[in-house]
């Protein structure tokens, strides 16, 4: 199957296949060209923060005593930009870059000695250049290795150590902050919070873009999976901060041991998820090989109810369970003695499809693990109306899913899929649901809108 | 527990009393109880919640790094207190004797080393910033010496309690050893931040160093919580795959469990050990890629069934090829058969050429084919599916993973499947095995 540029179904996938953080170049162009009006503005407002900065700095000059604090930073953010972190649904953070940024823009001062005049305060502008060359040069090894760049993460960082930025220079030059260690704290971790805040809302809007999420639900998402993150980056900052006011800028490499601990550990937890996801993929396959249903059936299925549930709003952890039920929804055919001619589900009796799904439901609980799963997969054969209880929501989306995949394949001619639709809609007076129908419709339609 | 072993206990303990009992404690002020109590509180939350970063096995404990911060904030009597403190551990149900032990063992170290820090002219107190970097020599040498008292005192109670504490093989001491270096490593950097914040921010430092380490042990947590479900659904599925022939149920996890005792009879580092357990799971998922009707076939196979068989490591191999983290694994699945004698397939590989994941695998699932029943002859015995494989070693097993298995079967013993009761009617049953050394396929001569 050719990917279309610019297509519900290959973005939709694309956010979970980016775990794996392999691009393959023409994706990377094609993204690049599906890039969107919110993206490029906040591209944009990246690059002018930049730009002005760089020559404000420039223009200024930095004060000789504070060249070896800026360059230190400046180290230890592009270091902290290769040390990158892919996280749970395609997502990448850079906390090391994030935190030294932060404290850089925190620093109040570097080895206080008392009766010695503190020394002026850094302005804003210069802390988002340190911080810009900084990210930058850490990306450049990304480059090199083919990697995708990570230009928007990269912006909204930036853009959310700016805001932090602005805000807290003026405020370091006050005598009550800059006496009152509590006082800075506290500020400190207002700013923090917020600055946290400006990522996940930059990152939830990107996201609402790209995968036609609603941004309520994308926001929601993305402050569940980074806020236990930020708040080891906060707390590194001020770690950097108030260390570097007794312990100098030598010891800048030392202060982020505990974020490198941290660092370590969601690496690992990141990658059993993507290990996860790929297995249960690969294995999904098995009933392709075995000749049971279509190639491609399974990962059709799971792409196509993915962006449906999607399309209704459904959370993260939701769509995770839809799509593991969606990729193992056949996975009960492997005790049929012989395989269905064809494999389409939708064609036999409703007798073989409840068996076959119960058959299923039953090999995924005995993994124990994934009841949710498996009761998607079990309900998935039952009507969408008459039912009682009505089966959920992720079971009506693969039923429908799996219908409309059996009756078009792999094909993605507009007409057969017209008619597909048309046969489902007919349906929905008792097998589909019809809010779901719609919704799938909605998707099938941004299969080719170059073609429209 | 024998009578050295108490002696040993009660003299680190009397020792650590000596050590603490003559400190003039009317002289320190308020501040330094306090100091005392939150470093205390530190060391023994760093301690009921360690965080497992690399292997089962290591834990990091970050708790030396209170009583490191104590050295620098406190002397040495406060850091020997500081370690005291784990006497009360949450971490284990210790019995008392172990409890008294750790508090003791700590306290020492502690002691020894502020009074190196203050031997090498470390300032004891909040350090100021003139101090840096020169605070840095002391400190690292009290480090040292906290490590080092520490791990001896340790040794010598493992010593007087097992008499073989030593580590098996070579491979895991040194990564253990490298492992241990790095954290102790950690620890003390982590002990000098703390004292350096406190001059700063007092026991709000406390505060801000805990916190990305619980996120990190969050972290771990739901590592651990997700491998668990991983292992549990990847069992699942294979299960769901050996559905299809009653007799070889239960066969992947078996030959699972048999290749990661080889691999750990031989010294393999903890993740190759782990995945080549995967491997053993998934070797023969592409069986599911044979038509039934071969696999059920009584009689010669004619060449084109034979070779339908021989497709099956390469089918297996197109359905986990996807699977990122195999890398290794991957080539264990492709070639688990081919012989040492380069008469297996699907390649025809001979000797070295074959992967020592596959030469494992061979074992472990020739082992188990014979110790299960199959439709044309019951489950051979232990010893006897033992006297198969040696006798098959050099020709179609690598001898000394034959033998390492051999070792590893009389430690750590062999749940044998259950026995197979007669398969229903409906069920599929095949009527020769292709996994089975002592019964190769029949296949038709072709003319």
């Amino acid at each position: 199957m050719t990917r279309p540029r610019r297509c519900g179904w290959s973005r939709a996938c694309d956010g979970q296949a980016a775990v794996t953080a392999h691009h393959q170049p023409a994706e990377r162009w094609s993204s690049w060209q599906a890039m969107d009006s919110g993206r490029l503005l906040l591209l944009a407002a990246a690059g002018m923060l930049t730009v002005a900065a760089i020559a404000h700095t420039a223009a200024v000059h930095i004060r000789p005593a504070a060249v070896h604090v800026a360059v230190a930073f400046g180290i230890l953010i592009a270091l902290g930009e290769l040390l990158r972190l892919a996280l749970p649904g395609g997502r990448e953070a850079a906390p090391i870059a994030t935190a030294g940024a932060m404290a850089y823009a925190l620093l109040l001062y570097v080895k206080y000695l008392p009766g010695h005049l503190p020394p002026p305060p850094v302005p804003a502008l210069q802390v988002i250049a340190v911080a810009a060359i900084g990210m930058t040069i850490g990306a450049l090894p990304h480059m090199a290795a083919g990697r995708s760049v990570g230009v928007t993460g990269m912006a909204s960082r930036l853009v959310a150590v700016s805001c932090v930025a602005f805000i807290f220079r003026p405020l370091a030059g006050l005598h009550l902050i800059a006496t009152q260690w509590w006082l800075a704290a506290g500020v400190m971790t207002v700013l923090l919070i917020f600055g946290c805040l400006v990522d996940a809302v930059i990152g939830a809007l990107i996201r609402a873009d790209d995968l036609g999420a609603r941004f309520a639900v994308a926001l929601w998402d993305e402050m569940r999976v980074q806020w236990p993150l930020g708040a080891a980056v906060g707390a590194s900052a001020m770690i950097i901060t108030f260390a570097t006011e007794v312990m100098g800028i030598t010891g800048l490499a030392v202060f982020v041991v505990p974020l490198l601990v941290t660092q370590l550990a969601f690496r690992r937890y990141a990658g059993i998820r993507s290990t996860y996801l790929q297995t249960v993929r690969a294995l999904a396959r098995v009933t392709e090989v075995g000749g049971y249903v279509e190639s491609g059936h399974s990962h059709r299925v799971s792409v196509l109810a993915v962006a449906v549930g999607r399309e209704l709003g459904m959370s993260e952890p939701d769509l995770l369970d839809l799509e593991y039920a969606a990729l193992m929804h056949d996975i009960g055919q492997l005790s049929l003695r012989d395989p269905i001619p064809g494999g389409a589900t939708v064609l036999v009796s409703r007798g073989d499809q409840q068996r076959i799904a119960e058959l299923g439901a039953e090999v995924i609980a005995k993994a124990g693990v994934l009841d949710r799963v498996a009761e998607l997969v079990r309900c998935q054969s039952l009507p969408a109306r008459g039912n009682d209880p009505v089966p959920p929501v992720g079971s009506r989306i693969i039923r429908a899913a799996n219908a409309f995949d059996d009756l078009v394949g792999g094909s993605t001619d507009r007409d057969r899929s017209a008619d597909a639709l048309e046969r489902l809609r007919l349906d929905t007076s008792s097998e589909y649901d019809a809010g779901v129908i719609e919704a799938l419709s909605e998707v099938a339609g941004r299969r080719r809108p170059s073609r429209v | 527990m024998s009578r050295p072993v108490w002696l040993y206990i009660a003299a680190v303990v009397i020792l650590a009393v000596a050590l603490i009992a003559p400190m003039h404690f009317a002289a320190v002020g308020i501040r330094w109880w306090i100091e005392l109590g939150v470093l205390q509180l530190l060391f023994l939350i760093c301690d009921s919640t360690s965080t497992p970063l690399t292997s089962r096995q290591s834990a990091w404990s970050p708790s030396s790094s209170a009583t490191l911060a104590a050295v620098v904030l406190l002397g040495p009597v406060g850091a020997a207190m500081v370690g005291a403190i784990s006497v009360f551990s949450l971490r284990r149900p210790l019995i008392v004797a172990e409890r008294l032990f750790n508090g003791a063992m700590y306290a020492v170290s502690g002691y020894a080393a502020g009074r190196t820090f203050i031997a090498l002219h470390g300032d004891v107190g909040r350090p100021l910033p003139h101090m840096f970097p020169m605070i840095i020599w002391p400190f690292a040498a009290a480090a040292a010496v906290h490590v080092i008292t520490n791990h001896g005192l340790l040794w010598g109670a493992l010593r007087l309690t097992r008499k073989d504490s030593g580590l098996r093989d070579r491979g895991r001491l040194e990564s253990s050893l490298t492992l241990l270096l790095a954290s102790d490593l950690g620890y003390a950097v982590l002990g000098l931040l703390i004292a350096a914040l406190w001059t700063v921010v007092g026991a709000f430092a406390a505060v801000l160093v805990l916190v990305p380490l619980f996120v990190a042990r969050w972290a771990m947590g739901q590592f651990a919580e997700q491998q668990r479900a991983y292992a549990a659904t990847m069992e699942a599925l294979c299960q769901a795959v050996e559905t299809k022939d009653f007799y070889t149920r239960g066969h992947s996890e078996r030959v699972s469990r048999g290749s990661g005792m080889i691999a750990r009879e031989i010294g393999m580092r903890p993740d190759r050990a782990d995945a080549i357990s995967y491997a053993g799971m998934l070797h023969d998922v592409g069986k599911l890629g044979v038509p039934t009707k071969v696999l059920q076939k009584n009689g010669a196979l004619t060449e084109e069934e034979y070779a339908a068989i021989q497709l099956h490591p390469m089918r297996g191999l197109e359905i986990v090829r996807e699977i990122g983290f195999l890398d290794e694994a991957l080539t264990g699945i492709m070639h688990h058969h081919e012989r040492i004698d380069g008469k297996g397939y699907p390649m025809g590989l001979a000797a070295d050429e074959i992967p020592e994941f596959a030469r494992i695998i061979a074992v472990a699932d020739a082992f188990d084919s014979m110790t299960s029943n199959r439709s044309y002859r019951q489950a051979r015995g232990i010893d006897q599916a033992v006297r198969e494989l040696r006798k098959g070693a050099g020709s179609q097993f690598d001898p000394a993973l034959v033998e390492a298995f051999i070792t590893a079967l009389q430690r750590e013993g062999w749940t044998l499947p259950e026995p197979a009761a007669a398969p229903l009617d409906h069920q599929t049953v095949t009527a020769q095995d292709h996994d089975d050394p002592t019964a190769p396929l029949r296949v038709v001569e072709s003319l």
